[in-house]
């Protein structure tokens, strides 16, 4: 399998011109090496990206979404990726689906199988295609002239709509649905998996549309049929890879997550890319959180006016006892930090899902980032740290929202679960969500009869050993429930205080909690190489392109990798372990000022932070696998 | 034996409890600062309608004003939020225990700028709690500032006038879904303690805005807020009388004079008609009768809105009756069936 992949790709690290990562362009510069010039004929089979350019608004989603499945369906791992602009209407997309029947599901620097829809990026995109690649287009755009070493499809969408879609409003959504046919019949798609897929994308409500679009694909391969030649190499081919498995975003798991983790109240305030996640989570709310003799909502969910009063309200939900959490990006990460510092002194439990982007206002808001790590770890002014907990994948989202709830309630404190862009906006293969056996934690709550029992407590005494005093909850029935609840200035029962023993034995306290976290939040996905001199290690989206990379790295120059993926700060000992078996630890960061990399660096000691190396990404999109092997690569000096 | 007269009988309430269970720590502001008085209307109001005193929520932001929720009902959870933004957190706490009264005093620094907006969402969400603007036109924690509901041409201490347009707290009120405004003066407590207990019996948000002098920095000749000032413009629009649903007796009024509003909970307030003829329940009237009272240099006071009509928040959320916080597992985690179901649909 490897062999024929290094042929094809072997050019990939001499490509000339190929920008260094810290100056990485958005779109990628053509090279003048052939994606399949060394041998034309020689079938590359589930080994290649489709990429497809569209303008947004043109529900080319659907058809992308409806090709994506269709080889899902066929046993092929894919996954999908929008790179979409900050727009409702007309302005660039493109949709890469890449095909892997090793089941490599990161971004690919290039893709090889190109559909220009979008006159607008068409004649650049063409120009920006490596030798060889196949570009099917809209047959006006005459991008056939433009270059002599591309396989050309052009197509008369505009003659295909016509017969099948008699409404002429709707045809600007149908028309994307011919480039299915197309492609379809060019790569040698099951068009019987085409058609479930289509069934499945509209569901049994929306029939009409859904034959009106299966006439559309049958228009597009019958033109391919008669009037095109196959002439590259692309094919997929039935596998077996994908049997059982689902296809689902980050930001529904995330949502799955919280429903089936009991959340009671939502807060959110509307920000790209996390809105989908809130309006996921309402719509399960809704089907299946009511009560079926009251017909009442077991949950509230509040639209709030900002993301202060969305992190406000979570805090006075969580301190009244309710699981509570809201959801936001980066911009509105900012706006909690005050709040996030006071949940953390008065020690409220809050969950924080931060589907993290690139930078503030307009910009990059629908572009991928690890941005908020540093941030969302010290979130707020004076001294506090905050647990991080990072997803890469549906499973892990879905998971680490249930975890995110059990720990912000035990240990009486903000949780943060950084997902990003990437993960929470794009669809990926992922193993069906196992329910959860474990009951839902709900921390130290002190009830009447405890009190009764107790005669009394003190808010925040370490009564345990483990940093965590108990707590009430108003409505407890019980004329010494209550406590006073206010920011920094505290003694162990609660009354407000300003003397230095009760302020530092407050904050040694806070601490000591904080790394009694470290044996509590998931751990450290570790791959040992042994004897490996160099480890990778990274979190969140990273992984994909990680796990790749060190592949690449064993394949292409023999050099075995550790790797060791964090899923959370504070960071395990396992951390520390793997520093330890390593000359040199290579931290990835899609960030450009090694966000991850400095927080290891304040976490560990001089002498294993003396071995970390920063690799660092930032182009708006995903990292890919062979930006990293390049940039091993050059600082090994391979 | 002696035989000395036996102690007086203690005053309990409908809870058998005196009103030293209602009261908190001693007060740490300045002697004289009108939110003492507010805090002793709160104090007995609570008492006198027999609410648990454990039984309250108690929210407050940052200002002289968010110390006093410490300053009553000691048995009650309270919170001491961040600048401006009480209104938040009270309703995520109301949202998950909508059987708990909450209250929030806050200031016109809180209020009128920082917490604005949350101030105005609060509006619109008609969030069912009590809240207390004590309002003094200045800042008085960080000494003497103007804040946002100071008067056009008030005068500072320092001599520096303002020339900025006030925020008044009870025309937003009305506008923006309040359903129980009013406004009132520390000084006057009759009034302040009649307008308390019906915000206690109303079912909604009440907005009770109390001009609440400052001592130490606006109680001066050229300002608007002192006692002074107050005792020469405060105008009540009615004499405002609260007769809890639990005290059962006829008292007599005379229809012509005095207007009967029956509330929720069987109380009722008596609004005796005073110079004008005033309709709370006139929200056009309401707007009307503020504006003018400003050209007059008047500071109208009494209950200036009531709607008992509109739904709150929790009445909009649907939530079950039954705190949210404390749901067992199996109403709020669906069942390993449902998990299935969904992940078939992403097969």
């Amino acid at each position: 399998m490897f062999a024929g992949k290094q042929s094809v790709y072997s050019e990939d690290r001499d490509r000339e011109g190929e920008p260094s990562l810290s100056t990485d362009q958005v779109v990628p510069v053509a090279s003048h090496a052939s994606v399949a010039q060394s041998d034309p004929l020689r079938r590359v089979v589930n080994d290649f990206s489709i990429q497809v350019a569209t303008v947004n608004g043109s529900g080319s989603q659907t058809a992308n979404s409806v090709l994506m499945r269709a080889i899902f369906q066929m046993g092929i791992p894919v996954s999908g990726k929008n790179l979409f602009p900050s727009n409702i209407a007309g302005l660039p997309t493109w949709f890469t689906i890449r095909v892997s029947a090793d089941g490599y599901i990161g971004r690919r620097r290039d893709s090889e199988f190109f559909v220009a829809m979008n006159p607008e990026t068409a004649q650049e995109d063409t120009m920006n295609l490596r030798p060889g690649s196949a570009l099917v287009y809209d047959e006006p755009l005459k991008l056939n002239g433009l270059r002599d070493d591309l396989r050309f499809y052009p197509v008369p969408f505009d003659k295909l709509v016509g017969p099948v879609c008699p409404e002429a409003k709707l045809r600007k959504l149908v028309r994307n649905m011919i480039y299915v046919g197309v492609v379809g019949w060019l790569l040698d798609v099951d068009f019987d998996e085409v058609r479930k897929a289509l069934v499945k994308q509209f569901g049994a409500r929306k029939a009409k549309a859904a034959e009106l679009n299966w006439n559309a694909v049958i228009a597009g391969r019958e033109y391919a049929e008669k009037n095109l030649a196959k002439a590259d190499p692309f094919f997929v081919e039935r596998m077996d890879k994908t049997a059982g498995k689902i296809i689902i975003d980050g930001n529904t798991a995330s949502a799955l997550g919280c429903l089936f983790a009991g959340v009671t109240v939502l807060t959110w305030y509307p920000i790209t890319p996390s809105s989908s996640l809130a309006e996921s989570l309402i719509s399960y709310l809704g089907k299946y959180r009511i009560d079926k003799e009251t017909g009442k909502a077991t949950y509230a969910v509040i639209q709030a006016e900002d993301e202060l009063a969305a992190i406000g309200m979570v805090i006075g939900a969580s301190w009244a006892g309710a699981r509570a959490m809201t959801c936001t990006s980066g911009p509105g990460i900012s706006l909690m930090s005050e709040f996030v510092g006071f949940a953390y002194y008065t020690e409220v439990p809050a969950v924080i899902i931060d589907v993290q982007r690139v930078g503030p206002s307009t910009g990059l808001p629908t572009r991928t980032m690890q941005g908020d790590i540093l941030t969302n770890a010290w979130l707020s002014h004076g001294d506090a740290r905050h647990p991080v907990l990072f997803p890469s994948s549906p499973e892990e989202c879905f998971s680490m929202a249930q975890q995110a709830f059990d720990l912000a309630e035990f240990f009486q404190t903000p949780v943060f679960v950084n997902t990003d862009l990437d993960l929470g906006m794009n669809n990926w293969m992922a193993d069906p969500f196992p329910y959860p056996e474990k009951a839902i934690q709900r921390g130290k709550v002190l009830s009447a009869e405890d009190l009764n029992r107790l005669g009394g407590f003190a808010r925040y005494k370490d009564v345990d050993g483990d940093g965590v005093g108990y707590r009430t909850l108003p409505g407890t029935d019980h004329p010494s429930a209550s406590y006073f609840t206010r920011g920094s200035g505290h003694n162990e029962k609660a009354q407000y205080s300003e003397r230095p023993e009760d302020y530092i034995n407050n904050m040694d306290r806070l601490a000591y909690k904080f790394e009694v976290m470290r044996g509590h939040v998931p751990p450290c996905e570790d791959q040992p190489a042994p004897g490996a001199g160099i480890g990778i290690l990274c979190c969140g989206t990273s992984h994909y392109a990680a796990t790749e990379c060190r592949d690449q790295l064993a394949r292409d120059y023999g050099t075995e990798a550790g790797y060791l993926r964090v899923r959370a700060f504070p960071f395990p000992a396992a951390v520390s372990d793997f520093v330890d078996r390593h000359e040199r630890v290579y931290v990835i960061d899609q960030n450009r000022d090694a966000q991850l990399f400095s927080l290891l660096k304040m976490d560990l000691t001089n002498e294993r932070s003396a071995k970390l190396r920063s690799i660092r990404y930032y182009s708006g999109l995903p990292v890919d696998a062979q930006s990293l092997t390049d940039e091993i690569v050059k600082q090994e000096e391979l | 034996m002696s035989t000395a007269a036996p102690p007086p009988a203690k005053k309990v309430n409908l809870l058998d409890l005196e009103i030293l269970s209602y009261r908190g720590s001693r007060s740490t502001l300045c002697a004289g600062c009108g939110h003492n008085a507010i805090t002793e209307r709160i104090t007995e109001a609570f008492w006198e309608m027999g609410v648990s005193p454990w039984g309250v929520m108690k929210f407050s932001g940052i200002g002289c004003s968010a110390k006093t929720p410490a300053y009553f009902m000691s048995a009650s959870f309270g919170l001491n939020a961040v600048h401006g933004r009480a209104p938040t957190v009270a309703t995520g706490a109301i949202v998950a225990n909508s059987a708990m009264p909450a209250i929030i005093v806050t200031g016109d620094g809180d209020t009128a700028s920082i917490g604005l907006g949350h101030f105005m969402h609060m509006l619109r969400r008609n969030v069912p709690l009590i809240y207390v603007i004590e309002n003094n036109g200045v800042y008085g924690l960080t000494k003497g500032q103007f804040s946002a509901t100071a008067d056009y041409g008030s005068k500072l201490k320092t001599g520096v006038i303002n020339d900025t347009q006030p925020v008044d707290c009870c025309l937003a009120g009305i506008e923006m879904g309040a359903t129980f405004v009013a406004r009132s003066f520390s000084g006057d407590k009759r009034q302040l303690s009649s307008i308390l207990k019906a915000a206690i019996a109303h079912r909604g948000l009440a907005v009770i805005d109390v001009i609440s002098p400052c001592v130490t920095f606006n109680d001066h000749e050229g300002s608007t807020r002192s006692y002074q000032y107050m005792k020469d413009h405060d105008e009540p629009v009615h004499e405002v009388d609260f007769i809890p649903h639990f005290v059962d007796i006829d008292i007599e009024f005379d229809e012509g004079t005095t207007h009967e509003v029956e509330m929720h909970d069987g109380s009722r307030i008596h609004l005796k008609k005073l110079d004008r003829d005033y309709d709370p329940t006139d929200a056009l009237g309401a707007i009307q009768a503020i504006h003018e009272s400003k050209t007059k240099q008047e500071v109208l006071t009494g209950i200036l809105y009531l709607d008992q009509d509109s739904p709150t928040l929790v009445d909009k959320l649907k939530v079950v009756p039954e705190p949210l916080a404390t749901l067992p597992e199996h109403r709020v985690r669906p069942s390993r069936e449902v998990l299935d179901q969904i992940m078939d649909e992403y097969r």
